[in-house]
């Protein structure tokens, strides 16, 4: 099989601009690289389809190997639909984002950064236990003798479920 | 080619009864009653036909349809065998279960006309979608499959086109494009090497590309795949995206999308490529999928992204099981992922439920669920305590099997796996248990802060009233948050997970023999090209 260096290079291009503008961080940008390396993808179903110049459909007489592979076009054309729809799709998305926020560009998870930055205390779990742990209503435990102990009206509140 | 055929000759039926169905829901949109009549009735005659096909594949095993009648490996096939059939009845239930939630969550909200009335048709879409990536016989077809489903779910992410979807969608989508061009990329140079798509014509001829090639034709099928599944180094997106769509989509992405990523790796692994050559690498990862999501998940207060990040760790699971490479191991991963589809589900629809009766889904802000709402607690508690693999139920009998196949298997790579799988279901419960004691036990006067609807049905009453009388109080309460159109679809999920128990036995036996014929790879292959097929049994390995 002959191989179309003209068509790698082109596709090789098309992946290294494209994977580069995949990393940026504005959404127009971003769709220019899927929009590219979709393609290069095409490309390279192409190359699979044999060398260019051959007989598409039927051809009177013509010996089986002076066909070119029907199946890559095939496939492309389902691929190009595809991306095209997506293609559609994300600049809806990229629209509707400059609608909201005015900007373009991949945003930070919130929720993300928040659970990054809190502190390994869990109040639930690693406060200390306070010492009285008794289940009793407080009020009916006599008070201590001195009278320094907590008046009743405060331990109230812990009456009876 | 007669009467036991006659189940699988409508397996294309299961692909085109949804789309039509999203014509017709399409049509309707106006009509809001009528697209639900329409929607709901296309699943459940979808699922009737399913179910068929399962008998049929269960007896006979695996059986393939030619459309248009073109021979293979010329036309497209779809093969029906037990693991196929297994998943689409599996994923049917869970949609339609899904569908009637998301219905009754509408007629409870009065929601009319709108981007809600697109929501029934991609749904629609979404569903054959899934089916079709099930039944595809050929590569192209399960990449047509996924990009079906896939753009149904960027409709169904963006649903309502606020700030918080709007984000997660441009993570999402771009992901999602990145490794469908690699898929692509992978089928283009597989087309390359062999001259055909046709995964039974595959599994024959890419024994004998060179070496090298095999093993690059692989990794990219796997680095596709992976991030479709959502394995450990290619999860990060996850997390993200999922926790923001409306309750009932993440419960359907949860449930569905990640599994068809899972089930085409399987497909990778015992027909295009069998033979240990990653099974090192697949175990690597499977370890790291689930001891780095559940680290992930134990540090969340959110309960939506809690699941999200236990959602990924489980897929480290099925990957465990298929990197064993026995029956006993695979058996056990086909019984993890029907398990894991309806346990997860179940869990993200009952977080929708947590979140119209509390007002929120994050544990800082809920407590006294219990006491509230006990049917919601029980809810809750049953899937919750079956993903973290608690005895009586289907988890516990799934990851049972994944150590056994472990043990079988009996390397140290092997015996790790086993730990850490063992360390992942206690950290799973863990993670369960947290959300259970703080949005369901504690009072929600300790909660840090409080949901105003908690505090509101809590202290209306006085502080010193009765238990009987508080009970009552929020089950008044209850009917009005916790509309029965949810409650009910809710419920029936979730005995169809303790159904997964009771019904242990023949599921195993069935998992069992998917597992065989798909590691003996025969069956597969003779379905697809007839048993007088041309090839000789020496090229098999």
């Amino acid at each position: 099989m002959t191989v179309n260096v003209t068509l790698l290079a082109v596709m090789g291009v098309m992946f290294a601009t494209g994977i580069y503008l995949l990393l940026e961080r504005s959404l127009t940008r971003v769709l220019l690289g899927i929009v590219l390396i979709g393609n290069g993808a095409n490309l390279l179903l192409l190359a699979t389809g044999g060398i260019p110049g051959l007989a598409p459909l039927y051809v009177e007489g013509a010996p089986a190997g002076a066909y070119s592979d029907p199946l890559p076009q095939a496939l492309i054309l389902t691929a190009i639909v595809i991306t095209f729809a997506v293609t559609a799709l994300l600049l809806a998305i990229i629209y509707r984002s400059w609608v909201i926020a005015r900007r373009d560009e991949v945003v930070d998870d919130v929720e993300d950064r928040r659970v990054a930055a809190q502190s390994s205390f869990d109040p639930e779990e690693d406060t200390e236990i306070p010492l009285e742990t008794t289940e009793f209503d407080p009020a009916a435990i006599p008070p201590p003798v001195d009278g320094a102990g907590t008046p009743a009206g405060e331990a109230g509140t812990g009456g009876p479920r | 080619m007669s009467a036991p055929l006659a189940a699988v000759s409508f397996a294309p039926l299961a692909v085109a009864l949804p789309l039509l169905g999203a014509a017709l829901a399409f049509v309707l949109r106006r009509h809001t009653g009528a697209q639900r009549a329409v929607t709901s009735s296309t699943l459940a005659l979808t699922l009737v036909l399913e179910v068929w096909m399962l008998a049929g594949a269960w007896r006979h095993g695996a059986q393939a349809v030619l459309l248009g009648g073109w021979a293979p490996p010329w036309g497209i096939s779809m093969v029906v065998d037990e693991f196929s059939s297994l998943m689409l009845v599996v994923s049917t239930c869970v949609s339609l279960a899904v569908l009637l939630y998301a219905s009754g969550q509408g007629m409870a909200d009065g929601e009319r006309g709108g981007s809600i009335s697109v929501f029934h048709p991609a749904y629609l879409i979404l569903v054959a979608g899934v089916s079709n990536a099930f039944l595809a016989g050929d590569l192209f077809n399960l990449y047509v499959g996924f990009e079906i489903l896939l753009t149904a779910s960027y409709v169904l992410l963006t649903l309502g086109g606020t700030t918080a979807r709007i984000r997660a969608a441009v993570t999402y989508v771009v992901v999602s494009v990145v490794s469908s061009v690699l898929f692509l990329l992978a089928i283009g140079m597989i087309y390359a090497a062999t001259g055909t798509v046709n995964m039974a014509d595959l599994a024959l001829k890419l024994g004998e590309v060179a070496p090298g090639t095999q093993v690059v034709l692989h990794l990219m099928l796997f680095v596709a795949f992976g991030i479709k599944a959502a394995v450990f180094p290619l999860s990060f997106w996850l997390p993200d995206s999922y926790p923001t769509a409306p309750a009932p989509v993440t419960a359907v992405f949860a449930g569905l999308l990640t599994k068809v990523g899972v089930y085409a790796m399987v497909r990778t692994e015992t027909l295009l490529f069998p033979g240990d050559r990653i099974n090192s690498l697949l175990m690597v990862v499977a370890l790291l999928t689930m001891l780095v999501g559940i680290l992930g998940a134990v540090a969340q207060t959110d309960v939506k992204r809690m699941l999200s990040f236990t959602l990924t760790s489980h897929i480290g699971f099925m990957v465990f099981g298929l990197a064993v490479g026995n029956v006993v191991g695979l058996a056990a991963a086909v019984y993890y992922v029907a398990h894991h589809i309806i346990v997860q589900t179940s869990l993200f629809l009952v977080t929708g439920l947590i979140e119209r009766r509390g007002g929120s889904s994050n544990v800082d802000r809920l407590g006294s669920l219990a006491r509230l709402s006990p049917v919601l607690a029980v809810l809750f508690f049953i899937p919750a305590m079956n993903l973290a693999g608690i005895p009586p139920f289907s988890g516990f009998l799934g990851k049972l099997g994944l150590i056994q196949g472990g043990v079988e298997l009996g390397t140290p790579l092997g015996w790790v796996l086993v730990g850490g799988s063992v360390a992942t279901s206690l950290l799973t419960l863990l993670a369960v248990a947290r959300v259970w004691n703080r949005a369901f036990w504690r009072k929600a006067e300790d909660a840090e802060n409080p949901a105003p609807v908690l505090l509101a049905t809590t202290s209306s009453g006085s502080p010193m009233t009765t238990y009987g009388t508080a009970a009552n109080s929020g089950s008044r309460g209850d009917s009005a948050l916790l509309p029965r159109g949810m409650v009910v679809p809710t419920a029936a999920l979730v005995s169809l997970g303790v159904a997964l128990t009771v019904f242990a036995g023949p599921l195993f036996q069935l998992s069992e023999q998917a597992a065989r014929q798909m590691l003996e790879r025969t069956p597969y292959i003779e379905a697809v090209f007839g048993a007088e097929a041309t090839y000789a049994p020496g090229s098999l390995k």
